[in-house]
């Protein structure tokens, strides 16, 4: 506990020097609030429209964490078929590689030109975002099984799928973790990136991207401010989740996982 | 006529076997051995001169290029029941407690039931001295008890023909040594003929009934030395002169294929 409170400690020394510079920053500058609003008034707007950050909050949720889990299914399903044959992985990696290389801002109009302007189109926007890094990582941690391991299991005639389950899929599963890290939070810049062009044909206040957009063109600056850190927390959530879901799963076994409790 | 031949073929024959590598290197050239139920060979010899190779092709993890290669009356990959291979490193799987390390090949064979299993690693855990750690993951083991584990489990489906490729190479010498005693009292309780490689002469001195010395390109037996000494050897053995002298000879022997054989015209094929 008084270890925990230590590493605390600097991260929240640093929130502090920089909400007091920001402050007053605002004071002495003199910045209009529509450039910049003061941290009270970031506050009070959270306070005031709790409610309607708090929607926003569920449906970005829903859609980041629908297309993430989609994602994680897809992509574990497309690395064991990776991880069947080089030649599978020179045919077809390069057309994962472009998933990651075009930009979602260009992928995304198109997902939604096709499948409508719904939720649906704006969690498979956070899909298509996510599913490189798990893609990468999984085939990665698959097919890096040591030569003795899988030795052992011939030896001990064990059919593939045995070796998959017992052996392949268990290396793997710290590999999958890291894909996973990284997806956690790139899944809600895919859901408010979504929802940015959904926005248009959307009706009614729909998730935080949404709501980004209208008080962009309202000018409602402090409110602008709410929602950007609303969905940082969000991406904090996932982020935190599934840290804590991979400590859970690796530490009695995994060197990283070792190396923090020695901390 | 009296018959005067063994009427049983040799428990494991290897007749002019010879590896290439699919880029034409020749590792193993007509290399012929026969080996007797519950012998203890040990393999020894330069780097690179086919050792582990030599294994893998009785294990049945390699394919030959020709000759032929019978454990038991069966052809490497059928007699893959009857073997176990101990690896350099303890290969053990990081996820698994130790228990269910050494219940691996069991659990992968299939024909036990967990109950049956527990009993059998119980008892091998006890064996080997590790029945405190039995919960614990590999990572929380030291190098020599991981080996131990690696042996339990090899052990563990009783195997008739144990194969060791340097599997205390990695282990300082005092632990080194507390394990070859270990090995032989494994040794005197299930009578599995082994094939050891190592590259220090006093183990395999220590722990053979003979001694196969190989030279590199060809792969060939450069020199067998039996060692006479009766088992249940005991560490005070490592100590007499006769085991020494012994040590001397396979040293020598060692050294003798060591030197190029030519390096007078090394162009030479
Ligand atoms: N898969 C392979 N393809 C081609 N050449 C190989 C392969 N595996 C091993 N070799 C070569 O075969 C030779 C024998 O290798 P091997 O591993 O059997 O030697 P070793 O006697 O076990 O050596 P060490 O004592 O260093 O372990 C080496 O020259 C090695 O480079
Ligand atoms: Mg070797």
């Amino acid at each position: 506990m008084k270890k925990f409170l230590i590493q605390a400690a600097w991260p929240l020394a640093v929130f502090v020097v920089v909400i007091t510079a920001w402050h007053l920053c605002c004071r002495w500058l003199a910045i209009p609030a529509y450039v910049l609003p003061q941290p009270s008034a970031v506050v009070r707007v959270v306070i005031e429209r709790h409610q309607t950050l708090w929607n926003a909050f569920c449906i970005t949720a829903l859609e980041a964490g629908g297309g993430y889990l989609l994602s994680i299914l897809g992509g574990v399903v497309i690395a064991l078929f990776f991880a069947q044959s080089p030649l599978i992985r020179r045919s077809f990696y390069p057309y994962t590689i472009l998933l990651q290389t075009v930009p979602i801002v260009a992928i995304a109009p198109l997902i939604l030109m096709w499948f409508g302007s719904g939720l649906r189109s704006v969690m498979l926007v956070a899909f298509v975002i996510c599913l490189f890094p798990i893609i990468a990582n999984t085939t990665q941690g698959l097919i890096s099984v040591p030569r003795n391991l899988i030795d052992l299991f011939v030896m001990s005639n064990a059919s593939r799928s045995r070796q998959l389950l017992k052996l392949r899929l268990p290396y793997a599963l710290p590999h999958l973790f890291v894909g996973l890290r990284i997806s956690a939070g790139i899944s809600v810049i895919g859901a408010v990136t979504g929802e940015l062009f959904a926005s248009s044909n959307a009706v009614g206040e729909g998730g935080l991207g949404y709501s980004i957009t209208y008080a962009n063109s309202q000018l409602q600056t402090d409110y602008l401010f709410a929602l950007v850190l609303t969905a940082s927390l969000l991406g904090f959530l996932f982020f935190f989740t599934i840290t804590a879901l991979e400590w859970l799963c690796l530490r009695k076994w995994h060197e990283s996982a070792m190396k923090t409790d020695a901390d | 006529m009296i018959p005067t031949a063994n009427p049983q073929p040799p428990f494991i024959t290897l007749d002019s076997v010879t590896k290439r590598w699919s880029n034409g290197a020749t590792v193993l050239d007509g290399l012929s051995l026969q080996a007797e139920r519950g012998e203890f060979i040990s393999l020894i010899g330069p780097s690179g001169c086919g050792k582990s190779t030599l294994l893998r092709l009785l294990a049945g993890l390699s394919g030959l290029s020709s000759g032929s290669v019978k454990l038991d009356g069966m052809l490497p990959e059928s007699a893959r029941e009857i073997m176990s291979f101990i690896f350099q490193d303890a290969t053990l799987l990081p996820w698994r407690t130790v228990r269910s390390n050494v219940e691996l090949g069991l659990e992968l064979e299939g024909k036990t039931t967990e109950s049956q299993r527990h009993k059998t690693s119980t008892e091998l855990l006890q064996w080997v001295g590790l029945s405190d750690v039995a919960d614990l993951h590999p990572r929380q083991l030291s190098g020599g008890m991981r080996m131990r584990v690696s042996i339990a489990r090899a052990l563990a489906t009783r195997p008739k023909i144990l194969l060791m490729d340097e599997p205390f190479g990695a282990l300082d010498e005092m632990t080194r040594d507390f394990l070859n005693e270990e090995v032989l009292r494994l040794r005197e309780n299930d009578q599995f003929t082994t094939f050891f490689v190592t590259h220090s002469v006093a183990e395999a001195v220590f722990l053979s009934t003979r001694i196969l010395v190989l030279r590199a390109k060809p792969g060939q037996i450069a020199r067998e030395i039996p060692v006479p000494f009766s088992y249940p050897r005991t560490a005070a053995l490592r100590s007499a002169p006769e085991f020494l002298r012994l040590v001397g000879e396979v040293s020598a022997a060692l050294r003798s294929v060591q030197v190029p054989s030519n390096p007078s015209n090394p162009g030479h094929p």
